[in-house]
Parts: structure tokens; C-alpha cells; sequence
């Protein structure tokens, strides 16, 4: 074990890479849903819009005007700037191609969840603040939602958290990378209960329709109804970040082949982290526009048995950890 | 002897108490004198109880004195070890922030037929009750302060007692109040029985059989339990906090039910010669349920008051789930994951007693302001009262255990404690202290969804009735004290290093381990094992927050992009929305009580009037009340109506059933 606090990881150069993993993040976040977006076009023999398109629409909102309603509160202009900024600390939070980040000590895995559980909250209240039907439609349906997501995710990550016998990210993933290939069935459960999650979470079908504007089976978008210019923009790509959270977080604790571990950073390795990074990225892409081009939108009420599924594999994967994997 | 000692300090806390009690009497036509001069002496108690338990963390030394009062052989005996200065800490520090409430809050009674010295004699007694429970060396005194606080409080639930729902809360209080008595009774009992006498020191050299020490903790857990309100022995709590007016509402829920987990601790921990595991294990079960259905029945609610007093069961199994973890692992041989346990319980007591009087005194801001406990009039009160809609935003995110606030921390430990299960050899354990961190987590969320209902129904979108719109800004006295308690949601979320090096004399006193390693990479860190099993910074973590928040917004407000339009709310093009289109309280939780139906009763009915109008009615209520408590009820009605027979109405029988009483006792002990 690495004391991550004494090691001499803890520099200002290695802060400023801090800085350049959060600028990352923001700025792959959209290409991601674009991408998604263009594999899901192409499954339904449509030519789909273009990968810069997010980017596009994004500059749009953020030249445009602000319309805001009459009701709402000074509560309704902060909502954007919590929710983005929080999301984008929480992505921060996950190691995207150096393990040993500074910031991985600050936060771990526990507070990664209370990050996203913030902004939540705040999208939620946001939803409710100026006083239209729909919002408080949407803020119900997703405090449902995470309040049944949020255990599964969390017994997903004890798993692993369990076997690094550390709930820091980065020890989880050096725990992997030293490990080799291991074969853990813990880890099978822990991962489709994740997949599962990462699908109610971000949005997607068959939870929730990113694409739909039908307003009686809107979560997400029956949130952020109200939100024009600037702080539609912001709640969009807080939306994207997650998104992209989701999936690095998948990829790399559980396939963090590629990733570079050692401190003084050399170019190859560099690369080898980046090309390895987008291939793991665009192959989740994949299978999640795969996915939900062969599923259709659940009812709500369906939701919960989807998501008990979800807590039922990750307890299960604890479960064969504590029984299997783990002795005193 | 010196006088200037932490033990001498607690005594003039108690006596600057009860001398605000004594003033009290006084304010018959006077109102000024409850509202300044006992308040104030209220106020400065709570402070030297702040000084004292800051000062007895920090010396870490048991102070002994005995008091010139009590029995002939046996004289009240006092004593302040660090665990009694802890609780003395929260006594003080939630007392403070009532004392600069009060003075703005009561002028909602000085004018009506409520009597003001009712009011301030039995807070002061109220709380010096609580303030002796924590400094008793006895078991005599033990009793006789938590009968003074059991006792007063009964009076403040009663206040209004001319609402017929009060006097039935009060009724069911004290009766829920005296089984606990009685069964703290008897746990003391068992244990002056093997040590000899009531003083807790010679409790702590008895030599117990295992079976007789498991009934002693038996007996205390169902006790404190019921006073703490653990399920399914919460059913009096939701009825009885929100009876009495809403600052001793915040003393009830943010303290007295402290006093009970103290209680259970000393008993527990201190007192009980040994550990056993298996008491760890109720106890986390217990604590699991009650956070799993608390916050559930909390949900349901939408009378505001009664919310929070379900939320009070809710973070009373939270901090027994972390005692549990503390006594699973003090009996399995672990004790540096026992104190871990510990800390994190005491941490999470301390801080559900600074959030929920936070929320407790905005719920009475918002009842003074708008005379409406029922959320579903409300709305908007944001815009009309933006202090208490700030203040109440932090103790809502805190409640629901967002970082970077103090709820976040304590979940957090014991989380963290959970974690560590794989080090017991029990495969049992192993997989059961997960499923527990599970009920944990589901909590937590839920408990975020039920502040969204809150904040967003109380505060945010538009007025639903014409009692919101009056709301107006509330006076000084009030929005200091919600500040005050405010800053210390944050400072507690932020600086938790300096907090639990300062409680570290705790778990050195109780499992005989410290937890200096957890703040050992300085006030900046939270390592609570090592620093590679998990970390937390939190100082670091909100420069982060604000420093994004700063960097958007700075550079997204540039220029001409700063213009905002107002304009209608658009509503997807609809025709504009009015209150009463907005999503209800009751609307908001109806996806999770389909969800969860199982464990509520549900009444709905729908009938149709003569006018062809339709008349929805829908009734949700605890199912263990009639599990449990009703046939409870039947039983002792028909027990007294057969023991109704022996009266007579004649006092010769009475005193003949007496003295054949006394002559078997005799018989008996003889």
C-alpha cells in the first residue's frame, strides 16, 4: 500500500495536471454524447448530426439571452453554476489517464457519490422553483430514481472497495492494474449492477428518453424546462459531464489497462493512456447506443424493479466478495 | 479547592438554569422579563455549558465532586469526564441558540391566554434536568434529573392545552416516558445489585454473569431506546415534538434525545463490565430499521413540524447504526474500529443536534410568520423571508448529508467503519454490516428526495394559500440564532479534524483507544484508518466547489451576455400556470409511497357528492401503530377493567389492599 498523502505525487506540477484532467473532461464531454448520438443514427440507418454538433449547440446557448420567469428565485440562477461545478469536481474525482493525482486524496469514492447526490439536489430544487407543473413532475421522478440508484452504486463500489480495501479511487485502481487479468465474479456483479446505474443515472433509455420533449414521460429535460441561454448550456453539459463520469469511472476501475501509474510522465505512456482511454470510451459508447436502440422506454413504475435488479447484482457482488474473496 | 474547575463551571450552569426558571415566574404581566432577563440567563448557562465541555475535552480528565444534597448514605455525586463534556457541549450549544430565539419567538404568546412562567419556569427546569443527567455519578441522581426532564418536557409538549392533539401527545408522551424510566430503573437495578450500591462507580466493579449483564443492557437499550425513539418504540415522537412551541421543539429533538443516546452509552460502554458482540448487532439492526422507516414515514408527511420529528427517528438509527459498528467491534477484539464506531455516532449526535434545531427554529419562523404548519399552503416563502430560506437551505443539504456540510462527515465515518467489516472472522458479520451500509445509503438518498419536497414546496415556486402570503421577514433575534446555527452546519462540515482530535478522550475513555492517526496529516485531513484505505479533505474540497463556481460564473457573466429577460414561466407553451397547478407535497411523494407501499397504511377513497363533485381523501399513516400499539392499548383497558373491580370508592379498602401489599413485599424480601 502507498501512503498516497506522504508520496511525492503531492507537487504543484502534479496540481496543474489536476487542472488539465478537469479541462479534459469538459471539453471531451460533449464529443462523447456525440458520438453516442452518431452510433445510434447509424444503427437506425439515419446519417445523425455531426461530432462538433454538442459543441455548436452549446455556443449557442451560451450567446443567447436569458429568459427567466417572474417567480423564480435567486435559488433558480445559481442551480446552473452549483450543478455544473459540482459535476465537474465529481468527474475530477476519477482518475481519466494518470492514477496519483493529488485530487484523488481529497475526495474519494463515498464523496465522488455525494458530489453527484449535490448537484442533484439542487437540479431537483431547481425544477421545483418557479412554480410550473412540469418541473416538480421532473424533480419527483428523479428523486425516486436516485434515491433507488444511489444504494446500488454505492454497493457497487464497495465491492471493489473491498477487495482494495481502500475506498480511494486511485488505490482501486492500482489494486486492478497490479492484480493482472484476475477473473473475480465479485467484480462481474459489481459491473453490470454499475452498467445498470450509469443507465438510470445519466438518463438514458430505457429510464428516461434524452431526446424526448413528450411531456408526460420527461424527467431530465421537465428539470431544466425553464432554463434558457447561458444556463440551459450549463445544465447541458453538466448533463454530458456525467455522462462521461459514468464512463470513465466503468472503464478504468475495471479495465484499467493503459492507464499510467508511474510518477515521472513520459510521452509514450502519454499516448498509450490516451489511444487505450478513447477505444475503451467509444466501445461503451457502443454498446450503450446498442442498447438503446433495442429497448423502448420504460413506464415509470417499471423503473424500480430495474433498478432492485441493479441493487440485487451489486449486493451480490459483495456478498460472493465477503464469502469468496475476502479472509481475515 | 479550586474554584475555577470545569466541574465547578457545570454547576453554575445548572444553577444560572434554574435561576432563569425561578425569574421566570415572575413574567406573569412582565413579559420583558422572561424575554430578557431569563433568556438571558438561559443563554449565558448555555455558554459556560459550552466552555465546560470544550474545557473537559481538552483537559481529559475525570473532575469528581460531591454535592451537599441527596440521601443521608448517599450523597449526589457529580462527575465530568470527557463523554458527559461532550453531551454538555451540544447541551450548551443548541440552549444558546434557543435563548437568542426565544426572546423573538414568544411574543406569539405573551398577548393570548398562554401563560409566559408555565412556559419559561419548566424550560429552565427542562433543561437543567438534562444538564444533571450528563453530570451524574449515581444512579439516584441519575433518576431524579431524567425524571425533571421527562416531567418538565411533559408540561412544555402540553403547552397549548387547550388543542385536544396536544394533550394527546402529551398523555402518550408521559406514559412512553415512564415505561422508559421504569426500564432504566431496572437496569440500574441489576446493576446496583452485583456492585452494592447506586454509585456508578462501584456499578463499574460489579462482576456480572454474561446473562445477567446482556438483561442490564437489555433493559437500557429498551429504556433509552424508547426516550431516543428507536422503531418501533418512535410512535410517541412525531406526536409529542411538534405539540410543544417550536424552540423547545428544537430542544427536544436536537437535545433531550442526545441525553438519551448518553445515557445508552454510559450504560453500554462505561458502566456494563464487558462488551458482548452480539448486542452490536441489535443494536445496528435497530438503528437500520428506524433510519429505513423513519425517513420513509417522513415522506408521508406534510404537516412540516411532524416531518422533522420523523426525521429525528431517522438520524437517532443513524447514530445507533454507528454505536452498533463501535459495540460490534469492541466485542469482537477491535478496538481502534470500536473507537472509529464511536466517533462517528457522537459525531453524527452532535451534528443532528445543530441541523435539526437549525430546522426545527426555521420551522417555527415560518409557523410564527405564517400561523400554517401544513406545507401544502405554502410556497414561495423564499422571496418573503430570504434569511430563513438561506438558513434552511444549509440545514436541508446538511440533513441530507451533501458534502461539504456536516451531515456528510458522520455518514461518511460511519461508512467508513462499515467498510472495515471484512477484518471479523464471522462470515455472518461480514455480509450483514453491508446490507446495513445499504439501509444507510437508501436513507440518505431518501432523506435527500424528502428536503427537495420541503425546501421546494416550503420555499420555492408560488403561493398556495393566502397564509404564505402574508409571510414577512422575522425579527433579529431569530435570524441570529438561525445563523449562528447555520455557520456551525459549515464549520463542522469543514473543519471535522479539529473536532475529533478534541473528542479523542472519548473512545480513550470507553474502548480504551484513541483515533490520533485520523487527523494525523494535519487539520487540513481526514484519514480516519490510514491514509491509503480513504481520505477526505474537506477544507480542500470547497476552495475546489467555490473556486469552479467563481471560474463559471466569472467567465460566463462577461459583458453584454450579463442582461437576464423576465418573462412568464413558459410551462412547454401551456397556458401560464397558477399555484394551484404547481406539484403538491402529497404529489411529490406519491411516486415513493406507490414504491414503498407495503410498509404504510393507505387509506383512499374517492366519493362523489350530490353535486356530482368529486371528493378525493387520502390517509397515510404508521402501520406499526396498529401492530403493535393498539392491541397494547386494548390489553391494558381491559386489564384495568378487571382490576376496576377491587375498587370500592371506600378508603378502608384502599388502605387494607396497602397494607396487604407491604405485608407480602415484606414476606418476600424477607
Amino acid at each position: 500500500m502507498v501512503d498516497f498523502l506522504s508520496s511525492n505525487s503531492w507537487s504543484s506540477s502534479s496540481w496543474l495536471l489536476v487542472a488539465v484532467q478537469a479541462a479534459l473532461y469538459a471539453v471531451a464531454a460533449p464529443l462523447l454524447s456525440a458520438w453516442i448520438k452518431k452510433v445510434k443514427s447509424h444503427l437506425q440507418n439515419r446519417r445523425g448530426p455531426s461530432l462538433l454538433q454538442p459543441y455548436r449547440d452549446l455556443g449557442n446557448l451560451l450567446a443567447k439571452e436569458v429568459l427567466m420567469a417572474h417567480t423564480a428565485s435567486p435559488l433558480f440562477r445559481s442551480a446552473p453554476y452549483i450543478v455544473f461545478g459540482t459535476t465537474l469536481l465529481a468527474a475530477t474525482v476519477v482518475p481519466l489517464l494518470v492514477v496519483r493525482l493529488p485530487i484523488e486524496t481529497i475526495a474519494d469514492v463515498i464523496v465522488l457519490v455525494g458530489f453527484l447526490a449535490m448537484a442533484r439536489f439542487f437540479l431537483a430544487l431547481a425544477g421545483m422553483d418557479v412554480g410550473s407543473a412540469f418541473g416538480g413532475m421532473g424533480s419527483s421522478r428523479e428523486m425516486l430514481l436516485s434515491a433507488l440508484a444511489e444504494p446500488a452504486m454505492l454497493m457497487a463500489v464497495f465491492t471493489l472497495a473491498m477487495t482494495a480495501h481502500s475506498t480511494n479511487l486511485a488505490s482501486m485502481i492500482t489494486t486492478n492494474l497490479d492484480a493482472g487479468l484476475v477473473l473475480r465474479p465479485s467484480y462481474l456483479f459489481a459491473l453490470l449492477g454499475l452498467l445498470l446505474v450509469a443507465v438510470a443515472e445519466t438518463g438514458r433509455i430505457p429510464i428516461d428518453n434524452p431526446a424526448t420533449h413528450l411531456e408526460l414521460t420527461m424527467i431530465h429535460e421537465a428539470m431544466i424546462l425553464e432554463y434558457s441561454g447561458r444556463h440551459l448550456a450549463l445544465m447541458e453539459w453538466a448533463a454530458q459531464l456525467k455522462l462521461m463520469l459514468y464512463g470513465v469511472l466503468i472503464c478504468n476501475v475495471f479495465f484499467p489497462w493503459g492507464m499510467v501509474s508511474q510518477m515521472p510522465l513520459g510521452y509514450p505512456a502519454i499516448a498509450v493512456a490516451v489511444v487505450s482511454l478513447i477505444a475503451k470510451l467509444a466501445l461503451l459508447g457502443m454498446v450503450l447506443a446498442i442498447a438503446e436502440t433495442v429497448n423502448a422506454k420504460m413506464r415509470l413504475f417499471r423503473a424500480p424493479q430495474f433498478l432492485n435488479l441493479a441493487l440485487l447484482l451489486a449486493l451480490l457482488g459483495l456478498f460472493s466478495n465477503v464469502i469468496l474473496e475476502t479472509g481475515p | 479547592m479550586n474554584l475555577m474547575s470545569p466541574v465547578n463551571l457545570a454547576l453554575l450552569a445548572v444553577l444560572l438554569t434554574l435561576t432563569s426558571s425561578v425569574v421566570s415566574l415572575g413574567s406573569g404581566g412582565r413579559p420583558w422579563l422572561l424575554r430578557y432577563v431569563a433568556m438571558a440567563c438561559l443563554g449565558l448557562s448555555g455558554i459556560a455549558s459550552v466552555t465546560t465541555g470544550l474545557w473537559s475535552l481538552q483537559v481529559q480528565t475525570a473532575d469528581l465532586l460531591q454535592l451537599p444534597m441527596g440521601l443521608p448514605w448517599l450523597p449526589w455525586q457529580v462527575r465530568l469526564d470527557a463523554l458527559s463534556g461532550f453531551f454538555l457541549l451540544i447541551i450548551g450549544l443548541i440552549t444558546t441558540a434557543v435563548a437568542i430565539y426565544a426572546p423573538g419567538y414568544v411574543t406569539e404568546y405573551q398577548n393570548g391566554r398562554d401563560s409566559l412562567p408555565v412556559l419559561g419556569g419548566f424550560t429552565g427546569l427542562f433543561v437543567a434536568g438534562m444538564q444533571l443527567v450528563v453530570l451524574a455519578d449515581d444512579a439516584f441522581l441519575f433518576m431524579v434529573a431524567w425524571e425533571l426532564m421527562s416531567l418538565s418536557s411533559y408540561f412544555l409538549v402540553t403547552f397549548q392545552h387547550e388543542q385536544s392533539a396536544s394533550r394527546r401527545a402529551g398523555l402518550l408522551y408521559l406514559i412512553m416516558a415512564h415505561i422508559s424510566g421504569l426500564t432504566i430503573l431496572l437496569a440500574f437495578g441489576v446493576l446496583a445489585g452485583f456492585g452494592g450500591t447506586f454509585s456508578f462507580e462501584a456499578m463499574r466493579l460489579a462482576e456480572l454473569s454474561p446473562g445477567w449483564g446482556s438483561a442490564a443492557f437489555g433493559l437500557a437499550l429498551l429504556g433509552f431506546g424508547t426516550k431516543a425513539g428507536l422503531v418501533p418504540l418512535h410512535a410517541w415522537l412525531p406526536e409529542a415534538h411538534p405539540a410543544a412551541p417550536s424552540h423547545i421543539s428544537a430542544l427536544m429533538s436536537g437535545v433531550m434525545l442526545k441525553v438519551a443516546v448518553y445515557g445508552f452509552i454510559r450504560m453500554s460502554f462505561d458502566l456494563l463490565p464487558m462488551i458482548d458482540w452480539s448486542w452490536g448487532v441489535i443494536v445496528l439492526l435497530l438503528g437500520s430499521v428506524s433510519s429505513l422507516l423513519g425517513v420513509l414515514y417522513a415522506l408521508m408527511q406534510h404537516d412540516l413540524k411532524k416531518l422533522l420529528a420523523y426525521h429525528s427517528v431517522e438520524n437517532i438509527g443513524i447514530i445507533f447504526m454507528g454505536l452498533g459498528l463501535s459495540l460490534l467491534f469492541a466485542g469482537t477484539g477491535h478496538p481502534l474500529l470500536a473507537a472509529l464506531g464511536l466517533i462517528a455516532g457522537l459525531y453524527h449526535t452532535l451534528n443532528h443536534a445543530v441541523f435539526k434545531a437549525l430546522l426545527f427554529l426555521g420551522a417555527g419562523a415560518i409557523v410564527h410568520t405564517t400561523g400554517q404548519k401544513d406545507m401544502e399552503h405554502m410556497g414561495g416563502l423564499m422571496r418573503r423571508m430570504p434569511w430563513t430560506g438561506l438558513f434552511f437551505l444549509i440545514g436541508c443539504i446538511s440533513i441530507s448529508a451533501l458534502p461539504p456540510f456536516n451531515g456528510f462527515i458522520s455518514e461518511w465515518l460511519t461508512f467508513q467503519t462499515a467498510l472495515q467489516a471484512w477484518v471479523l472472522e464471522n462470515g455472518v458479520l461480514r455480509s450483514l454490516i453491508p446490507i446495513a451500509a445499504a439501509m444507510l445509503a437508501l436513507t440518505g438518498a431518501l432523506a435527500a428526495a424528502c428536503f427537495v419536497k420541503v425546501y421546494g414546496v416550503t420555499f420555492l415556486g408560488r403561493a398556495r394559500g393566502r397564509a404564505a402570503k402574508r409571510a414577512r421577514k422575522i425579527n433579529l433575534y431569530m435570524r441570529t440564532s438561525q445563523g449562528l446555527l447555520a455557520v456551525l452546519c459549515l464549520l463542522l462540515g469543514v473543519f471535522p479534524g479539529v473536532l475529533i482530535n478534541l473528542m479523542n478522550g472519548i473512545p480513550n475513555l470507553l474502548v480504551g483507544q484513541n483515533l490520533t492517526h485520523a487527523t494525523r496529516n494535519g487539520w487540513l485531513w481526514l484519514t480516519p484508518i490510514n491514509a491509503s484505505v480513504a481520505s477526505y479533505s474537506a477544507p480542500l474540497v470547497l476552495i475546489a466547489v467555490l473556486a469552479i463556481w467563481w471560474l463559471s460564473a466569472s467567465l460566463l457573466r462577461r459583458g453584454e451576455q450579463r442582461r437576464i429577460r423576465r418573462t412568464q414561466v413558459w410551462d412547454c407553451g401551456f397556458s401560464t400556470p397558477n399555484e394551484r397547478m404547481q406539484y403538491t407535497a402529497t404529489a411529490f411523494a406519491q411516486p415513493i409511497r406507490r414504491v414503498y407501499g407495503l410498509l404504510f397504511r393507505i387509506e383512499e377513497t374517492v366519493d362523489t357528492l350530490g353535486d356530482g363533485s368529486r371528493r378525493h381523501k387520502l390517509q397515510v399513516t404508521d402501520r406499526l401503530w396498529n401492530l403493535l400499539y393498539e392491541p397494547v392499548n386494548r390489553w391494558v383497558f381491559a386489564a384495568a377493567r378487571r382490576v376496576g373491580r377491587i375498587q370500592s370508592g371506600q378508603v378502608r379498602g384502599y388502605l387494607g389492599w396497602s397494607l396487604g401489599t407491604l405485608v407480602v413485599l415484606l414476606w418476600l424480601i424477607s
